[in-house]
């Protein structure tokens, strides 16, 4: 009996705005664990707040909606605490590199078994329409009324520079895509990172699906080289007329889990409770 | 004034292991027979500043510090001036041969002076210069008749594995003892021992991370915090013995989530910090609140507002502990008074904090956690261990329902990874099957299955001894604390039975839900006591009671109370 896109979803109306590229995500997400033969009661998605954080309502697995900002220590202790489990991170460019940017390039450079799929849409769009970490310099908003001062962040240099061991871009217009790229970072043995280029229908009218179609183009089309971490670099930095999408860097390196020693066999969460103690009692003796 | 114990404190400065090595001497005499209570005083720096150890023995159980001193050990001559003025008649002072110290020095108190040639042996020893506190541990032994062996054997013990650390440190035991010895030192009070029951000698810190571990917690993450930090050292250095993950996060913050995401997937797990670190937790204390997530933090108090006195003690987070975070929901504050209590209470943390899937804050202070005790040794059989409504299959009817509108507010619980389950948590206000909803109807109805918890909770408390009482059985005087002032206020009753002044203490234990019954200890005169500025359990209890007290002592030095301040309070109040 194989799983279904129908077995995925919750019910739950939607409430995100038609056109939203939320929805590609979605959909995305639910064909990488079809195809990757994922059992839903093995799948933990968390989501933090913001318009993707409704993700958690309509995806069908195990899901925590944590607040905002704080998806991944809360991924990574789900995932330490049972690392039978695969562990979706779900953040908004707010979540990931405003309120949670402290704890990214930690998680990174941990490497903790994980996929951090950040929705960047490069706007506040559930608190109608602020600038977000990601919109670029000069970006007019409610809060940025002459244009944002700020220079915008960039998610693959930070990725890169914080130690991720899987760093993507992939965009909501090209699911298909999205699909592969999320099928590979799922699969990646450590942090992945894949930054969605995401259009805001709403809020954001300058970086639109038109925007985005005219600009990118694919990094496995000009053989790009993902273990080559300064040729990985300068494609970040591009942001123009042309915009890379695909797998920009891979790196096998240990991963968090197998620093700890509770960690060698069963997970922690089948371990029983009881142990012998008595050793350890006897150094206050 | 002199007592039924030995007060031995070492000073000197930060860096010289003083600690270290009032530990070790504490250990000896419980080997000894004795019951011991140790605490260090030092600023927040790592090199210079006066640091002092001091270690009370006694035949009898001893509960805190005091400010009288029988034997200085004085690492440098600092020392000798700061601490002069603490030493009882006829008390004695070891101090390195090469510091020169003043003519007629404590002439009027009768103390005695004993030189040791610290420095020198060291260097005749060829070890660091830090040794010194070793040969001067030799030297106090010898000087209250201790046997060199045992120090030695928990020199080796504590060096183990490392020889040739063992062996210079042994000698230096042995070279402190045997000039003391030759040279005819002796100091007058010498102590008898008692029984050896198997007693432990261990910090607050300990016995809750020891608590913690023996009721099967797996998880530990936190950020390094004074007077916490101890907690995460001892987990640290022993997750492999005790089959933990241990963290030390970017941040409290993280520390908070990453206890949150275990104890979803369904480990026990626990983080720790002091005020300024739960200032940053109280965001996911109501996440965990929310989604229902069991979640276990030890709080341990120092002076604040703000950095504060980042070594001392205070027990200024109590209201902070019981109202801190956004919306309203069920927690239990628990607050032991010393390392027994440490021990049982973090264990029963765990219990609480799974059977009612609630934030368990266990609220202690530095005084507590940074002190050494002594106590019988825990059995590790009698710890419970209650996960509570835990599911690992469902037969339905419909699918799992994380939040089920059961009648005592608490909805059967399952881990990510269970077949045929699948377990969502939510930040939102949320249906029975976990999706969120901010329909009217589901949220009152949300609301009160959560608040439902509470007669259950308080039922749970009650049997955990909330209020605990001790001394006289009809008295004159209630003392009423809570924490570590525990231990001062017992040692007060001690002197004002030998006023003739009979008292009692009650500790209240639990400060949230507040326990029923205070009321009838209320009576006559009370005097209350906390290391606060404003008596914030006086406000927990004018609020529950509608008692008001009369007689405070209060204190926010950052130093604990001293028993004869409590006496002394007492006498004010009762003249």
């Amino acid at each position: 009996m194989s799983l279904t896109m129908k077995d995925l979803d919750t019910g739950a109306p939607n409430t995100w705005c038609p056109g939203c590229g939320n929805f590609s995500i979605l959909m995305t997400v639910k064909q990488a664990i079809i195809q990757l033969g994922l059992k839903p009661s093995q799948v933990v998605a968390v989501s933090g707040i913001g318009c993707h954080g409704k993700t958690t309502d309509y995806l069908k697995v195990n899901t925590f909606h944590v607040i905002h900002g704080r998806v991944l220590p809360a991924a990574t202790a789900i995932r330490l605490a049972n690392h039978g489990l695969t562990v979706l991170g779900f953040a908004g460019d707010g979540d990931a590199f405003n309120i949670g940017m402290g704890h990214f390039p930690h998680a990174a450079r941990r490497n903790v078994d994980m996929t951090y799929i950040v929705h960047d849409n490069l706007i506040y769009g559930l608190t109608t329409g602020q600038v977000s970490p990601t919109s670029k310099q000069g970006f007019v908003t409610k809060t940025s009324p002459r244009g944002s001062p700020e220079p915008g962040v960039n998610p693959l240099t930070q990725s890169l520079t914080g130690n991720a061991t899987f760093v993507a871009r992939t965009f909501a217009g090209e699911p298909k895509h999205m699909t592969e790229v999320l099928k590979r970072a799922i699969q990646h043995r450590g942090f992945a990172v894949v930054d969605v280029l995401q259009p805001c229908v709403t809020f954001n009218r300058v970086n639109t699906y038109e925007f985005y179609k005219q600009r990118v183009y694919k990094l496995e089309d000009e053989g790009h080289d993902e273990g080559d971490f300064t040729a990985a670099y300068k494609r970040a930095l591009e942001w123009g007329d042309r915009i890379p999408i695909g797998v920009f860097y891979v790196e096998d390196r240990p991963t968090y889990e197998e620093s700890f020693p509770a960690l060698s066999g069963e997970p922690l969460v089948g371990q029983p409770l009881r142990r012998d103690l008595s050793r350890l009692l006897a150094e206050f003796m | 004034m002199k007592d039924d114990t030995v007060s031995i404190v070492i000073g000197g400065e930060a860096g010289q292991g003083i600690s270290r090595s009032g530990e070790l001497l504490g250990k000896a005499l419980m080997r000894c027979g004795f019951h011991c209570y140790g605490a260090m005083d030092y600023p927040s720096l790592i090199r210079g500043g006066h640091n002092f150890y001091q270690l009370r023995a006694s035949a009898r159980p001893v509960y805190s510090q005091t400010p009288n001193v029988d034997v200085l050990v004085a690492l440098n001559k600092e020392s000798v001036t700061l601490h002069l003025g603490e030493m009882n008649v006829g008390g004695g002072v070891i101090h390195d041969e090469r510091d020169k110290l003043e003519e007629g020095l404590g002439k009027d108190k009768d103390i005695k002076f004993y030189p040791v040639p610290l420095t020198d042996i060291v260097k005749e020893l060829g070890g660091p210069d830090i040794m010194r506190n070793t040969v001067a541990l030799g030297a106090a032994a010898a000087l209250i008749s201790l046997d060199a062996g045992v120090l030695k054997q928990i020199v080796a013990e504590t060096f183990e594995g490392r020889e040739k650390i063992i062996k210079m440190n042994e000698d230096a035991v042995q070279k402190g003892h045997e000039y003391v010895a030759e040279h005819g030192y002796r100091f007058g009070c010498c102590l008898e021992p008692g029984e050896r029951p198997s007693r432990l000698w261990l910090t607050g810190n300990e016995a809750v991370a020891f608590g913690a571990m023996a009721a099967g917690c797996r998880f530990y993450s936190a950020y390094p915090m004074t007077p916490a930090s101890g907690l995460l050292h001892y987990f640290a250095s022993h997750d492999e013995a005790g089959g933990m993950a241990v963290i030390q996060t970017e941040s409290e913050i993280a520390a908070a989530m990453m206890a949150i995401g275990a104890s979803y997937s369904g480990v026990r797990s626990m983080t720790g910090t002091s005020g300024g670190g739960f200032s940053l937790m109280t965001e996911s204390l109501s996440l965990a609140a929310m989604s229902e997530t069991p979640l276990v933090v030890m709080l341990g108090q120092r002076p604040g507002p703000s950095t504060g006195l980042a070594t001392y003690s205070a027990q200024g987070d109590l209201l902070f502990a019981v109202y801190g975070a956004h919306g309203e929901f069920q927690r239990i504050v628990v607050a032991p008074g010393d390392a027994e209590e440490c021990f049982h209470l973090a264990a029963e943390a765990f219990n609480l904090a799974e059977r009612f899937q609630i934030p368990v804050i266990l609220l202690t202070d530095k005084t507590l956690v940074e002190s050494n005790q002594t106590m019988d040794a825990f059995d590790l059989s009698k710890v419970r261990i209650d996960r509570g409504k835990l599911v690992e299959t469902w037969t339905g009817p419909g699918e799992y329902m994380r939040y089920r509108d059961d009648e005592d507010g608490v909805s059967p619980r399952a881990f990510p990874g269970t077949e045929g389950i699948l377990v969502p948590a939510n930040s939102n206000e949320h249906l029975e099957n976990g999706l969120s909803t901010s329909k009217s109807e589901a949220v009152t109805r949300m609301v009160d299955k959560r608040f439902r918890k509470a007669g259950h909770i308080r039922e749970a408390v009650e049997g955990l001894q909330p209020i605990r009482v001790y001394g006289d059985k009809r008295p004159k005087v209630t003392l009423v604390g809570w924490g570590g002032t525990k231990g001062p206020a017992l040692e007060a009753l001690r002197l004002l039975k030998a006023e003739g002044v009979k008292a009692r203490f009650v500790q209240v234990v639990f400060m949230e839900p507040f326990p029923d019954g205070l009321e009838k200890y209320l009576k006559d005169t009370c005097v209350l006591v906390e290391d606060n500025r404003s008596a914030q359990l006086g406000t927990l209890i004018r609020l529950n009671t509608g008692y008001s007290f009369k007689h405070v002592g209060l204190r926010y030095d950052g130093r604990p109370f001293n028993p004869g301040e409590i006496r002394d309070r007492v006498m004010e109040a009762i003249a």
